[in-house]
């Protein structure tokens, strides 16, 4: 008698008392689940459907919404596999394809900074790698409570250096992301990682269990008791014990574990000795079991006595729901299972024969030779609850646009206009990220061509023909703020032109969604609305979504963060050696503005770093105008045309051109018309700055004037400063003290 | 014939697939090599790679000093075979005691991945024949254990035998005692760096072509034999 909650005991005790809401359910879902069981659930079922009808797994509140992702996105003859694997994957010609995707670690990196990051990294390392591909880069994407804040001195560094740790160890080269500070993010700071991998089309793998038969193999890291907060709700109800409040709930990672692990799996992958495979993440085995065999439309039984425990106390319940890292589970037919534990144990690599596929359609599990689990694996992975949660404009929505930051005072004349230049440029969110950067190894791997500092990462992927990939990632919350739907759209075609401005041409879009609690009905307008934008704007772009994450309940107490989608941008290049970089670096060589510039503050770096302010409306959206501007970047990057490229974005033209200078440490002299603080700060989208390569200019006008771009011819670059005809000039040396300086000055 | 170089896979080793490039972009044959091989296959000269070999459990190079593949390159480096060791590679030939002194946390305690300026003081070792006496490269130092020290006694032992290879030529990015970065043992054959000449063989992908030297010159040696 092993004292485990069996089936049959389930059964026969139909009135025993269960712990499902400190699990998280609700009492209307439990009824539910005794419903699809005919019984009530054992304890370890009721963990299973705990974790997968939880809102992070099952999407419960935001699946009616995402939907659109879909029944919107654009033909696109370059989508492989699309939303509901692990991550998309795109044809990028030449017979490759790249996954890629954006995962947030908010909360755990909110609680244990080193460690929450760092196995974000890995987790979405492991879904990458769990689609069949080589992970080739990352990014990350994060944001703090304000940069001097108590609190930011603490997640920051401890964040910073978790995927320093993580990424570096794995031999990961991060090729950018963002780097943004706002009070909103106080309690609640933002850690997206971007992942991506490449493989051949024929390697694409899938997470589902079939043939009768096949072997079920647990591999990587044994099982422990960390990450899991709701077994042990289980456990302490079950036996009363008080051990299990002092297990940490934030997963350890162990990077040395999950390079084996990637090296193992390629390997396994080159020798055709996996059917199916899934990566363990959150909710783990509970996880891996019940989407492969609902992928697999099969059934499988699995025994939990055989699993590899750290902690040989666990019962089935925390096997189940364990969060310990560096795990993958692989179907395999058993004429193959001897190769597959030769290419483990070559790499160190712990394997184990946890089950088998059956024709039964059923998940049975058995632990100390009873039957535990006994469940239609769909109901679990597929069938959750699905939610049309309330959405209501919020009240002040309307007061927010009215608050027109025209009322704000305004640098006039040089010398203001050339210290607001300055203190925008040394503010935490426009500074100069190397304190961050600088902890990141970018070059490893050998194929990174373009990274932070530019537009976009950009990576080699094929030596012989020059084919390459750019990714960027963007978002912005002020934007957001003020209209959700406007914000979507932005942080896309930010994306979107920052690849473009590489001269890549965009393919295709991931997103990382996070917002407040859903059971705000203002958070969920928030949602809807960013959702309904960014689906909009992919149409309009012509680039599907191929797969994300939403983050919910990023919020302290009552007050959410600003709707903050975070888009991640892929683009190709079909010879990475015709990439534009952002910095000056020929005398004489013209520069050029492209696309129209109204008077367009709302939401706007300069309101923000000059007055605090965040109100009126965000700059006007035209996605006609992005793509006929990328397609200005793309074709003047291929004919070579281009000296550099930058795209205008936090900060507009002013922080573009000191970007632009302090890349190489040339200067320029540009002449602006009309108002000079509009020209200089406003921040209308679909604009970028260009150095024309010498001798191209009239090709260069020629193709811009074909698709209708705007061009607005500025100056030249050269010299040692940043010189503003008739208004102000600034050392190049200067430009880079202020950039410099701050995040050092703040961090150490 | 093509001169043969092989490069050790430990298992956390991250660089060793830009070795092979480099050593294929100067003109030799790149053989991979295992921690497991007790076998180094008549190879005319060793690259150890950086990365993490056993995630730096211990101390960074502790284990792989242990290795099997160690066993027959440690006496094969005393009696003369060319070895360099690249970052972890570097710490790891300091562990097996093939070079002087060690590898410890960076000042600052941050991970640097940072393009430094190098001056190559030693020309006459297999690795650095085709610099310049005192000529400054541009390459990538990325590590988080890298700065060198070393008792006074041997440093002075160092510096009347010349035996620093390379020193930072800028600000001192580590904390490494008189800006080494990189030394070699008194015979000359084996050099430990702490930046990666690999990293810089390529303008697309580095900061330019300095470090190919590296590269060319144990070609060159291996040829002139």
């Amino acid at each position: 008698m092993s004292g485990a909650d069996t089936v049959g005991r389930a059964a026969a005790t139909p009135g025993q008392p269960q712990p499902y809401a400190e699990l998280g359910l609700t009492s209307e879902e439990y009824a539910r689940i005794g419903g699809v069981l005919g019984r009530r659930p054992t304890d370890a079922e009721l963990a299973i459907y705990s974790v997968m009808w939880s809102e992070h797994c099952s999407y419960k509140s935001s699946r009616v919404h995402l939907r659109q992702f879909a029944e919107s996105a654009p033909p696109s003859a370059a989508l492989l596999a699309g939303i509901g694997q692990n991550a998309g994957v795109v044809d990028i010609g030449q017979g490759y394809a790249v996954t890629f995707k954006v995962e947030s670690h908010n909360h755990p990196s909110y609680v244990e900074p080193f460690q929450g990051a760092a196995t974000g990294i890995g987790g979405i390392v492991r879904d990458i790698l769990a689609m069949g591909a080589r992970p080739v880069a990352v990014m990350d994407s994060l944001r703090f409570g304000p940069a001097d804040a108590p609190d930011t001195r603490r997640v920051l560094p401890g964040v910073v250096a978790g995927i320093s740790f993580y990424g570096n160890c794995l031999g990961l080269p991060n090729i950018g992301g963002e780097l943004a500070f706002d009070p909103c993010y106080r309690g609640n700071p933002l850690v997206n990682a971007l992942c991506v991998g490449v493989m051949r089309h024929e390697d694409l793998k899938l997470a589902a269990a079939r043939g009768t038969g096949n072997q079920v193999i647990l591999f990587g890291s044994r099982t422990g008791p960390d990450g899991i907060g709701g077994a042990s709700v289980l456990a302490s109800a079950t036996f009363g014990g008080s051990d299990a409040a002092k297990r940490p709930s934030v997963q350890v990672g162990d990077p040395f574990m999950e390079k084996l692990l990637i090296e193992c799996c390629l390997d396994l992958y080159a020798g055709g000795l996996v059917t199916g495979i899934q990566d363990l993440g959150a909710a783990g085995v509970a996880c891996a079991t019940t989407e492969l065999a609902a992928g697999g439309g099969s059934g499988m039984r699995v025994d939990l006595d055989v699993v590899p425990l750290r902690d040989p106390a666990l019962g089935p319940a925390e096997i189940l729901m364990s969060e310990s890292q560096e795990r993958m589970m692989a179907v395999v037919e058993p004429g193959d299972v001897d190769r597959f534990m030769d290419v483990c144990a070559r790499w160190g690599v712990l394997a184990t024969v946890i089950g088998e596929v059956t024709g039964t359609g059923r998940l049975e599990m058995t632990w100390r030779g009873e039957q535990v689990v006994d469940i239609p694996p769909a109901s679990a992975a597929d069938e959750g609850p699905v939610y049309q949660r309330p959405i209501q404009r919020p009240a002040g929505q309307d007061a927010l646009l009215a608050d027109d930051p025209a009322a704000l005072p305004r640098p006039e004349g040089g010398p203001e206009l050339r210290a607001a230049l300055l203190s925008l440029l040394a503010s935490p969110g426009l500074a100069d990220t190397a304190w961050v950067t600088e902890q990141y190894d970018r070059h490893v791997r050998g194929n990174t061509v373009l990274a932070m500092g530019q537009d976009a990462g950009v990576i080699r992927i094929d030596e012989q023909t020059g084919l390459g990939i750019a990714l960027a990632t963007d978002g912005n919350g002020r934007f957001g703020l003020l209209d959700p739907y406007a914000g979507a759209q932005l942080a896309l075609a930010e994306a979107y032109r920052n690849v473009a401005a590489t001269g890549a041409v965009p393919l295709a879009v991931t997103n990382g969604l996070n917002f407040g609690s859903p059971e705000d009905p203002g958070v969920m307008w928030q949602f809807s609305e960013a959702v309904r934008g960014l689906a909009d704007g992919c149409a309009a772009l012509g680039v599907p979504v191929t797969g994300g994450n939403v983050s919910f309940y990023n919020q302290t107490d009552e007050t959410p963060i600003h709707p903050t989608p975070v888009v991640g941008v892929l683009g190709v290049h079909a010879d990475v050696t015709r990439r534009v970089p952002v910095g000056l670096r020929t005398e004489g060589a013209p520069i050029v503005l492209l696309g129209r510039t109204a008077a367009e503050f709302g939401g706007s770096a300069w309101a923000q770093v000059a007055h605090g302010h965040c109100g009126g409306r965000p700059p006007q959206v035209d996605l006609g105008a992005e793509q006929a501007l990328a397609a200005v970047l793309t074709a003047a990057a291929a004919d070579g045309l281009l000296e550099a490229a930058h795209d205008l974005s936090e900060g507009g033209l002013a922080i573009a051109l000191a970007e632009c200078c302090l890349d190489q440490g040339l200067g320029c002299q540009v002449a602006l018309q009309g108002d000079l603080f509009t020209q200089l700060f406003s921040e209308s989208a679909a604009r970028a700055v260009v150095a024309v390569r010498p001798g191209s200019e009239r090709a260069f006008a020629a193709l811009a004037a074909r698709h209708g771009v705007p061009v607005q011819e500025l100056g030249v670059a050269g010299g040692d400063s940043l010189v503003v005809q008739g208004s102000f000039d600034i050392p190049v040396d200067e430009l880079a003290a202020a950039h410099t300086g701050t995040l050092p000055g703040i961090f150490g | 014939m093509t001169a043969r170089v092989g490069v050790i896979t430990f298992p956390g080793s991250l660089d060793d697939a830009d070795a092979a490039r480099a050593v294929a972009r100067a003109g030799a044959e790149p053989v991979p090599l295992w921690h497991g091989d007790r076998d180094l296959r008549g190879l005319a000269a060793v690259i150890l790679p950086g990365g993490f070999s056993y995630g730096d459990y211990l101390r960074c190079g502790a284990i792989a000093r242990f290795a099997p593949v160690m066993g027959e390159l440690v006496p094969a480096a005393r009696a003369g075979l060319p070895v360099l060791g690249i970052c972890n590679g570097f710490q790891i030939l300091c562990e097996a005691h093939l070079l002087p002194g060690a590898l410890t946390r960076n000042a600052g305690l941050r991970f640097i991945d940072r393009v430094v300026r190098v001056r190559i003081e030693d020309t006459r070792t297999p690795w650095t024949a085709d610099y310049a006496q005192d000529q400054e490269i541009s390459v990538v130092l990325k590590s988080g254990e890298g700065a060198y020290v070393a008792d006074p006694a041997t440093l002075a032992r160092l510096a009347a035998a010349g035996q620093v290879v390379a020193r930072y030529a800028g600000a001192n990015p580590n904390g490494s005692v008189g800006d080494i970065a990189g030394v070699r043992n008194e015979a000359g054959n084996v050099v430990g760096l702490m930046p990666h000449p690999e990293h810089a063989i390529d303008a697309l992908t580095g900061p330019g072509t300095d470090g190919l030297g590296f590269f060319t010159s144990v070609l060159r040696a291996m040829v002139d034999q």
